[in-house]
């Protein structure tokens, strides 16, 4: 186990007075404050330190066991012993309720003061559980319908619905499904980031969809009819005569679905990339020489 | 009215041990919107995590009422912008796919 200085999480020097040690701790946490720094886990772990060698620095008893005994923490046992066999004290230090549990507190602060927070904790105040953060991957054609899925977070499973037409990137909160709160205070909530993975030969704009499809020269040139398979079934288009190369063409309520609005679907858009053909016979060379020289005539 | 999912002020003061004026003093920035039947004044449920937010940053940090005005609204201005960001990504990943 690691001795952590909390003098240096606070930024202040050993021979700080109780308000040096207010006053970076106030800075600090302004500038850390969960609520503050939302989904940003590095901040987090950073109040949390703070918030520790706060818990340790302000209150004289602990400061001066940590004082004592920092360096070498584990004969803080015997200290402890004799302090408890004398009195019996309330923590002075100050304890924030931004959903935080006793995990909170290293392993360095339990092993030289026991639980977190101390005695001042013991109070019948209620405090919300911890909101949990998770991500959950889901490829784009599974995005394309609503459908359930089982999660199993901190051991526990829980079914939800993904509505169809979820973007990446997006949150969506699960209320009461993060930590427990404590002392009977309301459970915390789960927040799932959803990391969409593209695994289709679409790409995605909003609710909108692009494809570009291969079309061969005579049927660019005639016109006609191809097939073409979309995430909702196939789709036949009619292809006008005299198609140009990279030209783009819209249809109308054939892209993804419109998140929580059912039956509303973005636009499909289809870019049409003209192929000439290769390894031309001769007969099709000379079929090719004719037409350019017709058109020369032009 | 259906109260199931509103909330006394009376009851969120005696539980966050807050004054009665400040959960007025918030009303008065436009920071919560509070229902009032029958006389009684409720919270709506989901607006406690947002008041309860707002009480954290007064009691934790000493921050105002006008800095609490202050910090909701660049809270609320970097959720836009961090959805924006996500939006961007996504369309950028179009090209680069």
């Amino acid at each position: 186990m690691a001795f952590i200085d909390y003098y240096e999480i606070l930024g202040v020097p050993k021979t700080a007075t109780a308000d040096d040690i207010k006053s970076a701790y106030r800075k600090l946490a302004r500038k850390l404050h969960p609520d503050l720094n939302p989904n940003d886990k590095d901040a987090h772990k950073k109040f949390q330190q703070v918030n520790e060698a706060n818990e340790v620095l302000s209150d004289p008893e602990k400061r001066k066991k940590y004082d004592t005994y920092g360096k070498d923490w584990e004969h803080g046992e015997a200290y402890e012993k004799a302090r408890r066999s004398q009195q019996q004290s309330a923590g002075a230090g100050t304890q924030w309720s931004a959903g935080f549990d006793e995990d909170n507190f290293s392993d360095f602060f339990t092993s030289m003061f026991g639980g977190g927070g101390g005695g001042s904790r013991s109070s019948n105040i209620k405090f919300r559980g911890q909101d949990y953060q998770a991500e959950l991957r889901l490829p784009l054609s599974g995005a394309y319908t609503t459908h359930q899925q089982t999660l199993t977070v901190n051991g526990k499973n829980i079914r939800i619905t993904i509505p169809a037409g979820i973007a990446n990137g997006q949150v969506i909160k699960l209320k009461g499904h993060g930590g427990a709160g404590v002392s009977g205070g309301p459970a915390g909530d789960l927040f799932i980031t959803f990391i969409i993975n593209n695994d289709t030969g679409f790409r995605r704009d909003g609710d909108d969809l692009h494809l570009t499809v291969d079309l061969d020269l005579y049927t660019a040139v005639l016109g006609g009819e191809i097939t073409i398979d979309t995430l909702g079934g196939k789709i036949k288009l009619k292809i006008k005569p005299e198609t140009q190369n990279g030209i783009k063409t819209r249809l109308k309520g054939k892209g993804f679905p419109v998140y929580k609005k059912d039956g509303h679907f973005g636009d499909l858009f289809i870019t049409y990339s003209i192929k000439l053909p290769v390894n031309l016979s001769e007969k099709e060379k000379e079929l090719f020489t004719e037409l350019s020289k017709l058109s020369q005539q032009k | 009215m259906e109260t199931a999912h509103l909330i006394p002020v009376n009851t969120f003061c005696i539980h966050h041990h807050v004054d009665l004026t400040f959960i007025n003093s918030l009303q008065r920035f436009g920071l919560i919107e509070t229902v009032t039947v029958e006389e009684v004044s409720f919270i709506p449920e989901e607006k406690i995590n947002d008041l309860e937010k707002l009480v954290r940053l007064y009691h934790e940090l000493d921050v105002n009422l006008e800095g609490l005005d202050v910090i909701t609204h660049l809270l609320e201005r970097v959720k836009k912008m961090q959805d924006e960001i996500v939006q961007l990504r996504n369309r950028l990943s179009m090209y680069e796919e």
